[in-house]
């Protein structure tokens, strides 16, 4: 690890029951790198993004952000980091259904207490980013796969993380809604100099990234540069 | 060139006659066009030519005479790098893919890795395709470019799922 290292993940091993779902799993993103995370289904690679988010500590390994170590810090501590820090995009928005969707995405910034109604201006300027500003008002169950998506890119970036954690962003979408978002979250994560770390099945996702990691059984191997 | 590298693979498995290199050609590759002789006795001209081959007798089973080719080691160092490069990925060529992977299955090297850095390949050349896409405005050309990103999509399909095949065959023996 050196000082351009933004995230270190080394050795985690997490079972889930006597199920094993990572068994020694490393990675390391630098600064607004754009990382591409493949495997099989089961291979483990959500519950090392889960590790990465620090929403799941592993039984063994650690992680690191920014040299801080997650084990080190309570679960509160956790969570304060990752709304500052960091921004969750996962395959079907995971939007909360009882609120609108300007309120989603202005959650992140009120639980940091944020002032309401600067929270709901930078929360709209994100929406209208995305191009999904006209949806403000709409509900989640009103809105389509895409639109969704954006709202929840909108409510990743939001608090301008320095780090984008996704898990199959586009998962849901067909060819040109995917790349549309996808799209998006590049020239989103770009724009707020994050690093982007994206769980994927989808070969144009994984092509638009600096490098790809595979899972295999719950163990990484760098599949190489691909720049 | 292809089939100068299948007939080279096939040899590597011991010395034959071009009339048996046509039917173990046939069976292996049961999904591509059946090899003329005419096909194969060129072949085997250019690769005897070139030193990649030699003559190693003659074989007389009741049939007409048949000379026996065996590889040579400037044909074996020239199998080796065709199995150890990359292709380039073409537009369609697949096949070029399969015939590789099932000749380096046959002779025990290597494949995943083969598949490995042919991904990576492919990866490369899907980057470059998708930002030209991303910088053409023009709908024909980004439909034009849809075409030739699904086929290559396609292809990185084909590679995982052999790589995963050949992965849990070699996990189980």
């Amino acid at each position: 690890m050196n000082s351009t290292t933004l995230l270190h993940a080394t050795g985690l091993q997490k079972s889930f029951g006597r199920t094993p779902a990572l068994r020694g799993a490393s990675l390391t993103v630098g600064p607004r790198e754009r990382v591409a995370v493949r495997g099989r289904s089961g291979s483990g690679k959500s519950t090392l993004l889960l590790c990465l988010a620090g929403v799941l500590l592993p039984d063994a390994g650690g992680v690191t952000y920014l040299g801080r170590r997650y084990d080190a810090m309570t679960a509160d501590e956790r969570a304060r980091l990752r709304r500052r820090e960091m921004g969750l995009v996962l395959q079907h928005g995971q939007l909360v259904p009882e609120l609108t969707v300007l309120e989603n995405v202005a959650l992140p910034l009120l639980l940091e207490k944020v002032e309401r109604s600067s929270a709901a201006l930078l929360a709209h300027e994100w929406l209208a980013r995305l191009g999904v500003a006209e949806l403000a008002d709409a509900r989640p169950a009103e809105i389509s796969g895409g639109q969704a998506q954006r709202a929840a890119i909108a409510r990743a970036l939001v608090t301008g993380p320095q780090l984008v954690l996704a898990d199959e962003p586009t998962g849901s979408l067909d060819t040109v809604g995917a790349d549309e978002v996808m799209a998006v979250l590049l020239e989103a994560t770009r724009s707020c100099d994050a690093a982007l770390v994206v769980v994927t099945h989808d070969n144009r996702v994984a092509a638009r990234m600096d490098r790809e990691v595979s899972v295999e059984d719950g163990s990484t191997e760098p599949a190489g540069a691909l720049r | 060139m292809a089939l100068n590298h299948v007939v080279l693979g096939l040899l590597a498995e011991g010395p034959q006659h071009g009339y048996d290199l046509k039917r173990a050609h046939d069976v292996r590759f049961a999904a591509a066009r059946p090899l003329a002789f005419g096909q194969v006795y060129a072949t085997l001209g250019r690769l005897e030519r070139d030193g990649f081959v030699e003559r190693v007798g003659t074989d007389q089973d009741q049939g007409p005479e048949r000379v026996v080719f065996a590889l040579t080691e400037a044909g074996r160092r020239v199998l080796d790098e065709w199995l150890a490069d990359p292709e380039e990925p073409h537009r369609y060529a697949a096949d070029e893919l399969v015939r590789k992977t099932v000749t380096a299955l046959a002779l025990g090297a290597d494949a995943s890795r083969f598949l490995r850095t042919q991904r990576v390949a492919h990866l490369e050349v899907m980057r470059l395709l998708l930002a030209e896409q991303d910088a053409v405005t023009d709908v024909a050309h980004r439909i034009a470019l849809d075409h030739t990103i699904a086929h290559l999509d396609a292809d990185l399909r084909w590679l995982e799922s052999a790589h995963d095949r050949v992965t849990a065959e070699r996990n189980a023996s």
